[in-house]
């Protein structure tokens, strides 16, 4: 089951801390759909920072941040 | 393209932009700017309101280029990087009190957030009191955020909302172009004493601008951001920008002979150091709730953002009550051979005191 975090016109560090409010629920793979490159990069580097294995896809004029637990 | 956009990603793109804007803060006042005042955002939008005279102190007058620079570096940098959205719709009118207080608690210290890392990297110490004002208050935003603040989400807009800051900043550069009298007297005004009257020449002022705006829009350089990541994440990518600029204004500086160490009577300062503090303090606590500092909102307003718009029409709005009402603070000075503490009026404490109130509940209300 996919965790979503939909985080789409929120400010940062709004996006950073509702992802990692999610994260507390060790549900993977985690979600976090932003609609800007700098929630997008925010994001992934605070997930990437924390241990976790990150992917980015692009999506209806968005952004899809994946993440997982690092294998 | 895609390395590039990879670099200013990146801790040494964040550190070469710090350090970029930092040199070209410091040499700003060797080609005429004010001394510490290489770059001040709220300093800028001040001198802007006055030469508009919608505040009529005189000595701080002149509508900067630099501020114009920054809306359209940011502006083509985010077109080139396809970064260019016209958004907003989150609380505009509170980003817009938020300016208007942050405006107020800058010009009770006499600068905004790159004014006070420029005051100390020119040797005023006053600079470390206003830094820490401006860290207390950033921690009571990252509180809220903490605790569910949010002015709620902003959609995509028509193309309109995001053509407001650039096609503004163009007006005032044609305005400044062109010295503009509207009657005899003016406006537009032009400060012939005091820090409106010191400015580097127009071109070289316009494109530090553009510079600052390009790479500042490419790294998010942001003087607020840099505390809150620490506090909030510790994240220190933000920070190592602001450090990077505070150090290489400081050699710039001292290379320049500009270095003068100490308290009093520092260029364009007041040593009053609890309204330095509060100042400061209602500042930081205003731009953590608004998602940026001065700069990063003029940034995000050449990206499309109409929600960081308002906010610096707040300031503009925020300037003007500041000095049509005797809020902004004096500085120290000497007369007759008798040291005078500058610092703000009953008025300016007053109205920094209601700042931290009004702030303070709309961080406490607007929690999802």
């Amino acid at each position: 089951m996919v965790k979503l975090v939909d985080a789409r016109g929120l400010s940062c560090p709004q996006p950073v801390i509702l992802s990692r409010k999610a994260l507390q629920e060790k549900e993977f793979p985690l979600e976090v759909v932003v609609d800007t490159v700098t929630a997008r990069d925010n994001v992934s580097r605070a997930m990437h920072k924390e241990g976790y294995r990150v992917t980015v896809a692009e999506r209806e004029g968005g952004f899809v941040v994946t993440v997982e637990k690092a294998s | 393209m895609k390395g590039m956009t990879s670099f200013f990603a990146q801790r040494r793109g964040i550190v070469s932009a710090g350090a970029v804007i930092g040199a070209l803060a410091a040499l700003l006042v060797r080609w005429g700017n004010p001394a510490n005042m290489g770059i001040c955002v709220a300093c800028f939008t001040r001198d802007t309101v006055g030469a508009l005279g919608l505040h009529r102190a005189a000595v701080v007058q002149y509508i900067r280029p630099e501020l114009v620079g920054f809306v359209w570096g940011a502006l083509l940098a985010a077109l080139l990087f396809r970064e260019y959205r016209p958004r907003g719709g989150s609380a505009p009118v509170l980003r817009f009190v938020l300016g208007v207080f942050s405006m107020i608690g800058a010009l009770v210290f006499l600068g905004c957030p790159w004014r006070a890392y420029l005051r100390l990297a020119g040797g005023d110490l006053n600079g470390l009191t206003a830094i820490a004002g401006f860290v207390v208050g950033i921690a009571g935003g990252v509180w809220f955020l903490k605790h569910g603040y949010s002015l709620g989400r902003s959609t995509t807009m028509g193309r309109a909302v995001g053509w407001v800051m650039p096609a503004f900043a163009l007006l005032l550069l044609a305005l400044l172009f062109f010295r503009v009298k509207f009657t005899p007297e003016g406006p537009i005004f032009f400060s012939t004493t005091g820090p409106g009257s010191a400015h580097a020449p127009l071109l070289i002022a316009l494109a530090v601008g553009l510079v600052a705006g390009f790479l500042a829009q490419r790294t998010r350089f942001c003087t607020m951001g840099a505390v809150r990541d620490l506090m909030l994440m510790r994240d220190s990518h933000l920070l190592s920008g602001v450090v990077a600029f505070i150090v290489t204004a400081f050699v710039f500086n001292v290379a320049l002979g500009n270095f003068k160490l100490g308290f009093t009577l520092q260029p364009v300062s007041h040593s009053n150091h609890l309204w330095n503090f509060l100042g400061m303090a209602l500042s930081g606590l205003s731009f953590a709730l608004a998602g940026g500092c001065p700069g990063r909102q003029y940034f995000m307003s050449g990206e499309g953002d109409g929600d960081a718009t308002m906010f610096v029409f707040g300031m503009f709005a925020g300037a003007a009550l500041a000095h049509n009402f005797n809020l902004a603070a004096s500085t120290d000075r000497v007369v007759e051979g008798v040291f005078v503490r500058g610092g703000p009026s009953v008025w300016g404490q007053a109205a920094v005191l209601l700042g931290l109130v009004v702030v303070a509940a709309i961080g406490w209300t607007m929690r999802e």
